[in-house]
């Protein structure tokens, strides 16, 4: 559990004498520039939003500031000042802003749930029926896995899910699963769960949407005479007729060999083949021999 | 064909605490849409993630109409960029030497 202290003030930029206004409007001003929703998918700013709205949690509470300016840098001696004050039994009719869209449960530090007892500490000072909190996490696939559609469970605040991934997912797309996100407030529905998903490279087959891109050694005796080579694809292995005299870096294209297009099944993109030539090395003084020959007839 | 969930606007406003106002207001600057039925006004439940957000800048963060929907029209372009920018990053990746 990692507490280190946390310096309210000065995450909300103002010193200890700032008055209840001042707090107000340095939270206003950083809120308005980290709030999640007017940052979307920025994990520092949220990181940063968290932080200002618990530093806000504390100042703008007359009893809680006490407490904070008293015990802050000491909070491990909390407790003890728990018991002597019996703090959680006071109330308080403050009114402060509620930035409840991106606050839930777990939002808090370590450090304010040591002080203040977790975000049950928080107050709440609209009593509205909001959605959930929506969750944000990263799923990491490799191309075979996005080939086909096939079901994965996940664990997300402790409960497990069991999501089908359809085929042809591509890296970085985002899904949203409907419902699995935080609880609601106060009766409001559950907010959603957005998987994005990441999907490194393949070390033989690149992908460029549906299309997938491949390179094939071929020999030179090959890529002059022609001849039939077999290559393997995501479908399986495939057995190709090489034109004579093909060029070093040609293409060819193999329809409906490539990716499978999302949520259009039995659709598929393309596979496009390069052709490196590869030089024969090690020649015996004959091979080298009948070379010179050759590179002597006229082409 | 799909099942439309709709919220009566009323109860909409009176579960979040907000003036039924806020909403029209919403609706005349083509933020919003809202269906009406027998003379009752509706919000189609696809909207009210959007919804929530606009309540969010408006009452806790103390941004007027005409803020919001040059937020929203910006937020808008950040979603296009951004899905722009993991289209080119795929496409990078095509030229990355492993």
């Amino acid at each position: 559990m990692n507490m280190n202290f946390l310096d309210y003030y000065k995450i909300l930029g103002i010193d200890k004498t700032a008055t209840p206004k001042d707090i107000k409007s340095a939270y206003r001003k950083l809120a308005r520039k980290y709030h999640p929703d007017l940052n979307p998918n920025d994990k520092d700013a949220k990181r940063n939003f968290q932080q200002i709205n618990e530093a806000n949690e504390v100042l703008s509470d007359p009893e809680k500031r006490k407490k904070y300016d008293q015990y802050g840098k000491n909070w491990q001696h909390a407790e003890e000042f728990e018991k002597a004050k019996q703090y959680q039994q006071q109330s308080s009719n403050y009114q402060r802003p509620d930035y409840s869209g991106a606050q839930s449960e777990g939002d808090f530090s370590d450090f304010f749930e040591s002080l203040f007892g977790g975000s049950a500490g928080a107050r709440r000072s609209r009593q509205a029926n909001y959605r959930g909190q929506d969750f944000n996490t990263e799923l990491h696939l490799d191309l075979l896995d996005a080939f086909k559609t096939h079901k994965q469970t996940l664990t997300v605040n402790g409960k497990y899910i069991r999501i089908t991934i359809p085929a042809g997912i591509e890296n970085g797309q985002t899904i949203k699963i409907p419902g699995h996100g935080g609880h609601g407030v106060n009766g409001g529905p559950n907010g959603d769960l957005y998987i994005t998903f990441s999907i490194p490279n393949h070390p033989d087959i690149k992908r460029l949407g549906n299309d997938l891109y491949t390179k094939v050694d071929l020999d030179l005796f090959k890529a002059v005479l022609g001849g039939e080579i077999t290559i393997d694809t995501l479908k399986g292995k495939v057995k190709l007729k090489v034109k004579p005299e093909t060029q070093n870096g040609s293409r060819i294209k193999l329809k409906g060999m490539g990716f499978p297009i999302y949520k259009n099944e039995g659709h598929f993109g393309d596979l496009y083949v390069t052709y490196f030539i590869k030089i024969p090395t090690n020649l015996t003084d004959k091979q080298k021999e009948l070379f010179r020959e050759l590179s002597r007839s006229e082409f | 064909m799909q099942t439309e969930y709709l919220i009566e606007v009323d109860k909409f406003c009176a579960s979040h605490n907000i003036e039924i106002s806020f909403i029209s207001s919403l609706e005349q600057n083509g933020l919003i849409e809202i269906i009406t039925i027998q003379e009752t006004g509706f919000i189609d439940s696809g909207q009210l993630q959007q919804l929530e957000k606009y309540i969010r800048f408006y009452y806790e963060l103390d941004i007027n109409l005409e803020g919001i929907e040059t937020i929203t029209h910006l937020l808008r372009r950040i979603d296009l960029m951004q899905d722009e920018i993991i289209m080119l990053k795929n496409r990078l990746r095509l030229y990355e030497t492993e």
